[in-house]
Formats: C-alpha cells, sequence, structure tokens
C-alpha cells in the first residue's frame, strides 16, 4: 500500500492518541475516577497502528484484555472510550463492559475480550464469514506472548490453516505474562517458530518501527486477500507499565532492559522518520500532541458529564428480541 | 404391526429435515462438525453435504473450542452457523467460548452484537460409554444468561424447536438425549416451528404433574399409561425449553393437580429439576397437597458396567414410585 503523507500522518495521530489516552487512563484510575482496572497499551503503540493502517472499515479485528490501543487504531471514538472507562449510559458499551469489552462492531470490532486467547478462534470464525462471502475482507487476531500458552490460540491456527481462512495472527510480544517475563513462560526465542508448525509463514519483525509493521501486516493482508490463507506476525515490543494499572513496581524490572527500550521509543522512532522525510517538522508534530490532548480533555469532559445507566438497563440486552 | 412401527419420521431425521429446509431458505446457513461430511455420528445432518456442497457442510478438525469460536465469530460476522459438539461432555473443552464469549457478548458489548447461532450436543447414559460419554449437562447451561436451552422429548419437537433455533437471533444449546434419536413421529412434510420458551401437556391427567426433561419425558408417559390402570390420572408437562422457561404451563399444572414429582436423567443434586421443585415451592405452595418429588441419578459419575449402569439410570419404575408416594393408589384424590 502506497504511504501518501497523509496516510503517515494519521498513522503518526493515532499512535499519539493511544499513547495519550492510556497514560490519561491510567492516572484517571489512580484517581479512582475510572471503574475497575485498565491495561494500558503504552509502548506497544506501532504494532496496533502499524497491521491496523492496512485495514478497511470492514476487515474484522479480534482484541485483547489491552485492547485501547486495537480500538484507536482502528479508528475508535474517544467520547465513547472514556465513556465507557467511566461506566456511563454514553460508553461503547453503555457502561456494562468497562475497559476489558469495548468494541465498536461498526468498525468490525468483535471484542476487546477478558479472556486470554479467547479471540482467535472468534476470528477464526469471522474469517470464515469473509471467505463465504468472498468479498476479499480479512480479519486480524492480536493476541499476546502471554496468550501464546493457551490452547485456543493453537486450536484457531490450526483450523485458520485447515481450511485457509483470511486471517491474520498478530503476537504482540511485550515479553511480559502478567507479571511474569517471556523467557520464564516459553522454551522458544520467538513465537512466531509456531507457526510453521501450523503451515502459515510467519515472521518476528520490530514491533517499535510502525513502517517495519506496516509492511509485514501489508503482505499478510495482501496474501489473505488473494485466498491463500492466515499468516503469523510477531511483533517484538515492550510494555512499559506493569500488567495493569500504571506503575506499581510489583516486580521490578532489570534497570537496562527498561532504559534498551525506552530508547527505543515508537512515537519518538516515528517522528523522527517523519521529520527526516519532511513529512512532519517539529511544530507540526507537537502540533498533532497538543491537538490530541485537547480531544483527550474535550473527551473526558464528555465523560464526566454523561449520565449512569439507568437501571432498568440491568436486565436489557441479555438476549435478542425474536421477532419471527 | 411392524409396519405401523417403522410409520413417521425420526427425531434425527427431523432434525436434519428442518436444518434442510432452513439450509435452503438461507444461504447464511452453515453446518459444521466433526464427521457432520458424512451426515454427523448421530445421523442428525444427515443427507446435507449431498444437497448443499462442501461450502456450507463442513467437517471440521477435532478442536472444540475453535468448533465453538466458528460458531461465535461467523454468527457476529453476520451467518447463522449450526455447530455439533458430538456429546455433551466435550463441550467441556470449549466452555470458555460458551460461557465467556457466546453468551455474553451481546450485553457486554452494550447490545449491538447478534449471535444467532446453533450448537447440537447429544447427552444421556445408557450405551455402556462410561463416564466420559454418557453425562446429562443441560443445567451447566441453563445457568447462563445469554444462552437458550432447548431439550426435546419426541421427533416432533426435535425439528421444530430446531427450526426455531436456527431462526432465533441467540445463541441456543441444542440437546438431544441419544436414546431418543431413533423415536418415530408424524411431522409436516414443510418447515414448521415449535417455538421456543413453550412448555407442552404431553398428556392431560388430573391426579399429579409430572414435569420431566428430555428423555425422562418418554418415561413419565410410559408410568402414565401403566398408573391410568390403577386408576391414577398422571398429568406429563414436558418444557422443551429449559430456558428461557415457560414457567406457567408449569405451574398452571401443579395448581390443578395439587401435586408435583420433577423427574430429569441428570444427577440429582443441583440439577435442573431442582429450578422446578423449587419455582413450585415459590409460586404454587398453597396448591400442594404433597411435598414436590424430585428425581434424577445418583451422585457418581455413570459407570460403565452395564448392571451398574441400569442401576444408575433413572426411568418408569422410579416416577411410578414416587407418584405412589404422594397419590395413594386405589384412592386419588
Amino acid at each position: 500500500m502506497e504511504l501518501t503523507n497523509d496516510k503517515l500522518t494519521d498513522m503518526f495521530t493515532r499512535m499519539v492518541r493511544i499513547r495519550e489516552f492510556d497514560e490519561r487512563a491510567g492516572l484517571l484510575t489512580e484517581e479512582a475516577k475510572v471503574v475497575g482496572s485498565v491495561h494500558l497499551y503504552v509502548g506497544e503503540e506501532a504494532s496496533g497502528v502499524g497491521v491496523c493502517s492496512t485495514l478497511n472499515d470492514d476487515d474484522y479485528i479480534t482484541s485483547t484484555h489491552r485492547g485501547h490501543g486495537h480500538l484507536l487504531a482502528k479508528g475508535g471514538d474517544m467520547n465513547k472510550m472514556f465513556a465507557e472507562l467511566y461506566a456511563k449510559a454514553t460508553g461503547y458499551c453503555h457502561g456494562k463492559g468497562g475497559s476489558m469489552h469495548m468494541s465498536d462492531l461498526d468498525l468490525g470490532i468483535l471484542g476487546a475480550n477478558g479472556i486470554l486467547g479467547a479471540g482467535a478462534p472468534i476470528a477464526a470464525g469471522a474469517g470464515f464469514a469473509c471467505q463465504y462471502r468472498g468479498k476479499g475482507q480479512v480479519t486480524v487476531c492480536f493476541f499476546g506472548d502471554g496468550a501464546a500458552s493457551e490452547g485456543a490460540i493453537h486450536e484457531a491456527m490450526n483450523l485458520a490453516a485447515t481450511w485457509k481462512l483470511p486471517v491474520i495472527f498478530v503476537c504482540e510480544n511485550n515479553l511480559y505474562g502478567e507479571f511474569m517475563s517471556y523467557n520464564s513462560q516459553h522454551a522458544i526465542d520467538d513465537v512466531s517458530d509456531i507457526a510453521q508448525g501450523y503451515g502459515m509463514p510467519g515472521v518476528a519483525i520490530d514491533g517499535q518501527d510502525v513502517l517495519a509493521v506496516h509492511e509485514a501486516a501489508s503482505e499478510a493482508v495482501a496474501r489473505a486477500r488473494r485466498g491463500e490463507g492466515p499468516s503469523f506476525i510477531e511483533t517484538k515490543t515492550y510494555r512499559y507499565y506493569d500488567h495493569v494499572g500504571r506503575d506499581y513496581g510489583v516486580v521490578p524490572r532489570p534497570p537496562e532492559e527498561v532504559a534498551y527500550w525506552k530508547s527505543r521509543d515508537p512515537i519518538d522512532i516515528f517522528r523522527k522518520t517523519l521529520i527526516e522525510r519532511d513529512v512532519l517538522t517539529d511544530a507540526s508534530a507537537d502540533k498533532i500532541v497538543q491537538s490530541v490532548r485537547d480531544d483527550v480533555e474535550a473527551a473526558i469532559k464528555f465523560a464526566e458529564e454523561s449520565p449512569e445507566p439507568d437501571v432498568s438497563a440491568l436486565l436489557e440486552d441479555v438476549y435478542t428480541e425474536v421477532t419471527a | 404391526m411392524a409396519d405401523e412401527k417403522k410409520k413417521g419420521t425420526k427425531f434425527w431425521q427431523a432434525i436434519a429435515q428442518a436444518q434442510a429446509y432452513e439450509m435452503e431458505a438461507n444461504p447464511e446457513v452453515f453446518v459444521a462438525g466433526q464427521d457432520i461430511e458424512m451426515g454427523a455420528l448421530w445421523s442428525t445432518a444427515s443427507g446435507l453435504r449431498e444437497r448443499f456442497g462442501p461450502e456450507r457442510v463442513r467437517n471440521t478438525p477435532l478442536s472444540e473450542t475453535a468448533m465453538a469460536g466458528l460458531a461465535v465469530g461467523s454468527a457476529v460476522a453476520g451467518m447463522r452457523p449450526v455447530v455439533e459438539i458430538m456429546f455433551v461432555d466435550f463441550m467441556a473443552c470449549c466452555m470458555d467460548q460458551i460461557v465467556n464469549q457466546m453468551a455474553k457478548m451481546k450485553y457486554m458489548f452494550g447490545g449491538k452484537a447478534k449471535l444467532p447461532l446453533v450448537i447440537i450436543t447429544h447427552q444421556g447414559a445408557g450405551t455402556g460409554q462410561a463416564g466420559q460419554h454418557s453425562q446429562s449437562l443441560e443445567a451447566w447451561f441453563a445457568h447462563i444468561p445469554g444462552l437458550k436451552v432447548v431439550m426435546p422429548s419426541d421427533a416432533y419437537d426435535a425439528g421444530g424447536l430446531m427450526t426455531a433455533s436456527i431462526r432465533d437471533d441467540n445463541p441456543v444449546i441444542f440437546i438431544t438425549n441419544k436414546r431418543l434419536l431413533g423415536l418415530r413421529g408424524d411431522l409436516p412434510n414443510e418447515a414448521y416451528v415449535v417455538p421456543l420458551g413453550k412448555a407442552a401437556v404431553k398428556r392431560e391427567g388430573t391426579d399429579v404433574s409430572v414435569i420431566a426433561t428430555g428423555r425422562m419425558v418418554q418415561e413419565a408417559l410410559k408410568a402414565a399409561n401403566d398408573l391410568a390402570e390403577k386408576g391414577v390420572s398422571v398429568e406429563v408437562v414436558d418444557p422443551r425449553t429449559l430456558s428461557p422457561l415457560d414457567s406457567d404451563t408449569i405451574l398452571n399444572s401443579v395448581r390443578k393437580t395439587g401435586r408435583a414429582v420433577v423427574a430429569q436423567e441428570a444427577v440429582r443434586f443441583c440439577g435442573y429439576a431442582a429450578e422446578l421443585a423449587a419455582q413450585i415451592a415459590d409460586e404454587a405452595f398453597d396448591y400442594l397437597d404433597a411435598p414436590v418429588k424430585r428425581i434424577g441419578g445418583p451422585f457418581s459419575p455413570v459407570p460403565f458396567a452395564p448392571n451398574l449402569e441400569a442401576e444408575w439410570i433413572k426411568g418408569k419404575a422410579d416416577i411410578i414410585a414416587a407418584i405412589e408416594e404422594i397419590v395413594p393408589v386405589g384412592a386419588p384424590a
């Protein structure tokens, strides 16, 4: 896909939106303004944006408990997202889902998901619908290195490969599952090694470089649209904060590890590239960041001023009313 | 006499026919499962592959989580899957997709998702298959808001409930009892609906109501026949849909007869019949002339040895014994 300056700027803006959204979401949790807990995507922005930059509105994605970034990468509405975090009636799920279930079916987002790996079989199912309809749609399944240990991922990969479904499995390896390091959970260095065992191409790429992610995803998406079946992409990235919320230092990480990854911040890298390519200037990049911050504050205001769900909504939408 | 027995359509044929009618009418309907291309182990997909081809009638890997996810993902993306899980026992392998995904997606997403899917599965003891191929687990699913649970007891209901299940926009767990699949019934020569959420009075009576599910409906009807000869008039009520439950039909029957026996094949402890007994106690206590009797399996896995399995399975004799405890034979109330 040709990346125009507008498209590059849009990708940069989406990455900034994710960063600013989740930084504020983390703070708001600490202030107890946001109900429950949030799993922050800070540090992983290039992965979601790089992949979603290759998708159309009618392509599907399944997301994870760490799903704010995927939703924003595919074009999610910050007002509805903050309102959902605030458990308000105007939120994406009318206050019935919260952080872990924010979805926008109109954007093809079949859920964030509180169960690790559960999105993968659902992605296979949506992939089958894409294949059956034959309109060239694809489905992306996002999951983490932790979920790569779940059986659901493996069952879904086998089904997708056997049926040649247009599904792209994107494993965002952020080096931690819960508070446990990647190496304590897996015997292989690259999760993408499992792809070969299921008969699909797999690559491990630099997940901090949004252009590298875009390129790998473009290839996998094109292959899926051509009817040649699923692919596997492992984006090597880093979870800046703890499993849940911001940095509580529950399990301290090696300082040199943190320093290395922060020196490879995905937004810094992309900003530098765009300035070098004369797509942005320092001033125009700053302007984008400021504009996103304004949007975030406006969305928080919208959420704070929104009503709680009416108690009568408790029993609504358990079932779809049948008209037949 | 032999010819008489061959009349009508078998339970499994009724299910296959219902799927065929819906596949004919709606290109979004497809069926998938293990051995589904050969018509499914229990023949409930007989003839579909020949008629509708490989795009819509598909063998899956032996992979229940992927199969249930196939149903969820394709349904939320606009199709109407019917996925078979060969034995209800195997549902244990895919309970996340059933309980956490399909049942909750609509509610958790603020009402937007639609999940028109059917999981058909088969249960029950009496086939010498021991502990992992013989259970009755309907209560697991009935306990979960967001699922509909269907349990037909005869061929006519099986066909009509399958049609209604495929047309329903909610996830439906459709559970047969393996030993009922050969039962015959008279069916229309076209698609027909037995609506979900409507119980049926399978036999009218005045002395006692037996509210039974699945195979126990047939056992209750046999018990009612035998007891009629002793002058006891038994009403047999079949909920047919366990969730949503048509409580009114059940409660009206009990208010009429004043006595109730609730019967299931599943393990008695914490079973579905306990819910029926509780609703009767809550809503019809003043009409009761005797305690509610409850029939279900012993608190053990289903055993393998034929003599032990025969001891495990409850049936007609147990229903008669329960009725005789609360209706004095020879002196009906």
